[in-house]
C-alpha cells in the first residue's frame, strides 16, 4: 500500500487574527453531550478509513491489481499441469485463492496501524473518553471494505475466465461472508504486531515470515493427498484448509458445516487473542 | 474562582531504560490560571504532560487532575483534559473540515450538530478557507490553529499545550499566545511547556523551571526573578581602558559578581535588593557615585529586572538555587 502522495509545499498565506470576540463565543455555553457508545465510535473510525481511502486511492491498488495477478497468474501456470485445463482448475481454484489474497491482504492493517500510531493524531484519539478498542476496530471496519473490494474484483475476474459457481448467488454471498468474518478476526494478528513492532518494515518482515507458509501450506492449490504425512498433518489442520474447504463447498452449493464451524471457531479464538494483546499494548504504548 | 486545585502531582516519576526521564515532581496548578512548566530539550517536560494527559502510565508517584487519578480514574480524566501535542495532534491525510467532525462525532455530537460546531471553530480560527484541504497542506500556523480547534470542540477543564509555538513566526506565535488568553478568560486551566522564556512571561502567571526531569525551581514570575537578585544593572563607558577598573569598583560597591559584556565598553552586574534594607535603586545608584567618584565617565547606565532568560540560566547552571 502506498501512501506517497505529491506533497505539495505548505502556502504560506498570511492568516487573518482570529477574532477574539468570536473565538470567545466559541467558548461559551455549550452542553457536552454524553460520550458515544462504543458501536458509534467506532464506526465513526471507520468512516476515517473510508476518508483516507478517498483521499488517497492509490491505496486500494493491493485490493484491485494484486488479487487479478494472482487469479491469472495461478490459473495459467499451473492449470493444464495440475487440472488438465484451466476451466477446470479455476472451478476448484478460485475460491481458494480468493480466500489466500484476503487473508495475505489483512496484513496491510499492520502496517496502517503501526504508520498511524507515530504521529500525533493518536495521542488525541488516546486522551478522547471514548470505548477503547475502537479506533483498532474503526480500521478493522475500514479493512472489511477492501476484503469485499477484493473479492469481488477475483470473482469476476474469475468468472471472465470460466469460473461458474454452483451455489448461485446466496452460495457465493455465504463464501464471501465467512471469508470476510474469519479476516476480521484475522486482522487482529496484525493491530497487535502494528503496535509491538518499532517500524513499518519490521512490521512487512514479520507479516510475510507469518502469511507466506500459513497461506501457501494449505490445500489453496491442491489438495493434501500426495503431500508428506507431517505436511499433511499440519496442512489437514490449518486454519486457512479450513477456510479454503468451507468457502469452496460454500459457493459451490454445498454445506460444509464442520469446515463452517472450524473457521467460525479459529475465528473466535484468534479474536479473543489477539484482541486482547492488542488492547493491552494499546493502552500501555 | 475557586481555590481547588486543577492539576497536582505528588513525587511523579517515569523511566526509560536507565534514564529518569521525570524525576520526582510536585506541582499543584490552581484551577482557572495559566501554569508555565519551563525547561530545555529533554528536560522532561513532554514526559510530565504525557503522564498527566493519561497517555503514560506514571512509574512513581500519583497525579491528580480535580483529584481523579490518572492512572485509576483514566477516564473521568480524559472527559476533562485536551491535549495539544508538540507535533500536530489531527489527521494530516483528512481535510481541516473532516477532522473536527471526525473528533466531534466521537465527542458525542449528532451529525448536525458536529458539522455546525466544526463551521463555527473553522470560522473563529480564520480557516473557513482552507476546511477542504487536506491539513498536509497547511502551513505552521494553520496546523496549530487546527489543532488548537481540535482541542477545544468541547471547552476542556483543563488544557496542555506542549510547546504549542515551537517552530512557528512572530506573528503566528502572537496569535497562539491570543488563542491562549481567550480559553484562560473562560475558566479552562492551562498547563504550558515551552522552552522560551518569553513565553511564559507573557503568559503564565506561575512558572516551574524544569531540568534533568526535576523541578529547580518554582514561584510566580516575580518570585523567580527576584530569586536572582532584586535587578540587574548594565553599563556603557566611554572608554574600554577603564574596564578593568569599573569592574573593581562596582564589584566593591554592589558585593555582586561583575560580568564583562562581550562589547568593549560594557558591563552587567545583579544588584541584590533583598539581603539589605536598601532597595536596587539606592545600591545601583551608590556605585555609579562610586564609579564617579574613580574618574570612570559612565555614559549609559540602566536597571532593569532580570530578564526570565537571566533567570533560567542562573537557575540551570547552580543547581537549587530557589528550589
Amino acid at each position: 500500500m502506498s501512501t506517497a502522495t505529491a506533497k505539495t509545499e505548505p502556502e504560506d498565506v498570511v492568516l487573518a487574527a482570529p477574532d477574539q470576540e468570536r473565538l470567545s463565543a466559541l467558548l461559551v455555553g455549550q452542553d457536552r453531550p454524553p460520550r458515544p457508545s462504543g458501536l458509534s465510535a467506532s464506526l465513526t473510525f471507520g468512516w476515517r478509513a473510508m476518508l483516507k481511502i478517498k483521499h488517497v486511492p492509490d491505496q486500494l491498488f493491493d485490493v484491485t491489481a494484486f488479487p487479478i495477478m494472482l487469479v491469472l497468474m495461478y490459473t495459467y501456470l499451473f492449470g493444464g499441469a495440475l487440472a488438465g485445463s484451466t476451466e477446470e482448475y479455476i472451478q476448484f481454484l478460485l475460491p481458494g485463492i480468493m480466500v489466500m489474497s484476503v487473508v495475505m491482504i489483512t496484513m496491510y492493517t499492520g502496517v496502517a496501524v503501526n504508520t498511524d500510531i507515530g504521529k500525533g493524531v493518536f495521542d488525541r484519539f488516546r486522551t478522547l473518553p471514548i470505548w477503547r478498542p475502537a479506533p483498532m476496530v474503526g480500521y478493522l471496519l475500514g479493512d472489511v471494505l477492501r476484503y469485499l473490494l477484493a473479492s469481488a474484483v477475483m470473482l469476476s475476474v474469475g468468472m471472465l475466465i470460466g469460473y461458474r459457481p454452483e451455489g448461485g448467488v446466496l452460495g457465493v454471498l455465504a463464501g464471501i461472508a465467512l471469508l470476510i468474518v474469519f479476516s476480521f478476526a484475522f486482522s487482529w494478528i496484525w493491530t497487535m504486531f502494528g503496535l509491538l513492532l518499532r517500524s513499518e518494515k519490521s512490521v512487512m518482515g514479520v507479516s510475510m515470515m507469518v502469511i507466506f507458509p500459513l497461506t501457501f501450506l494449505s490445500n489453496v492449490f491442491v489438495e493434501p493427498k500426495t503431500m508428506p504425512g507431517w505436511l499433511q498433518a499440519f496442512v489437514n489442520n490449518s486454519p486457512v484448509t479450513h477456510l479454503a474447504t468451507a468457502v469452496r463447498e460454500l459457493m459451490a452449493g454445498n454445506w460444509p458445516a464442520a469446515d463452517i464451524a472450524w473457521s467460525l471457531g479459529w475465528a473466535g479464538v484468534l479474536m479473543v487473542v489477539f484482541g486482547v494483546v492488542t488492547m493491552r499494548l494499546y493502552n500501555r504504548k | 474562582m475557586s481555590t481547588e486545585l486543577a492539576i497536582e502531582t505528588a513525587g511523579l516519576v517515569k523511566v526509560f531504560g536507565d534514564n529518569r526521564a521525570v524525576d520526582g515532581i510536585d506541582l499543584a496548578v490552581p484551577t482557572g490560571t495559566v501554569y508555565g512548566v519551563l525547561g530545555p530539550n529533554g528536560a522532561g517536560k513532554t514526559t510530565a504532560v504525557r503522564m498527566l494527559a493519561t497517555l503514560l502510565r506514571p512509574d512513581g508517584g500519583s497525579a491528580r487532575i480535580f483529584g481523579k487519578d490518572v492512572v485509576k480514574d483514566a477516564d473521568a480524566v480524559r472527559s476533562r483534559v485536551s491535549l495539544t501535542g508538540q507535533y500536530a495532534s489531527v489527521d494530516e491525510d483528512l481535510t481541516g473540515m473532516e477532522n473536527l467532525v471526525l473528533l466531534a462525532r466521537l465527542l458525542g455530537h449528532s451529525k448536525p450538530a458536529a458539522r455546525n460546531r466544526a463551521d463555527q471553530l473553522l470560522d473563529g480560527f480564520g480557516l473557513s478557507e482552507a476546511a477542504g484541504k487536506q491539513v498536509k497542506n497547511y502551513s505552521g500556523g494553520m496546523r496549530r490553529r487546527i489543532d488548537i480547534a481540535a482541542s477545544i470542540l468541547n471547552t476542556p477543564d483543563v488544557l496542555f499545550l506542549d510547546e504549542p509555538t515551537t517552530g512557528l513566526d512572530p506573528r503566528s506565535r502572537n496569535q497562539v499566545w491570543d488563542i491562549v488568553r481567550a480559553v484562560v478568560d473562560h475558566g479552562t486551566t492551562v498547563l504550558l511547556t515551552t522552552q522560551y522564556l518569553d513565553e511564559a512571561d507573557q503568559l503564565a502567571s506561575r512558572i516551574a523551571v524544569i531540568d534533568h526531569g526535576k523541578v529547580i525551581a518554582e514561584g510566580t514570575k516575580g518570585e523567580l526573578k527576584a530569586s536572582v537578585g532584586a535587578g540587574t544593572v548594565h553599563l556603557r563607558l566611554r572608554n574600554a581602558d577603564q574596564r578593568a577598573e569599573a569592574q573593581k569598583v562596582l564589584a566593591l560597591a554592589l558585593n555582586a559578581d561583575v560580568q564583562l559584556d562581550a562589547d568593549p565598553v560594557a558591563l552587567t552586574a545583579r544588584v541584590d535588593g533583598q539581603s539589605t534594607e536598601q532597595g536596587a535603586a539606592e545600591h545601583a545608584g551608590r556605585a555609579l557615585a562610586e564609579l564617579a567618584r574613580c574618574g570612570i565617565t559612565v555614559d549609559n547606565f540602566s536597571l532593569g529586572q532580570p530578564s526570565l532568560d537571566e533567570v533560567f540560566l542562573a537557575l540551570t547552571d547552580k543547581k537549587g538555587v530557589a528550589a
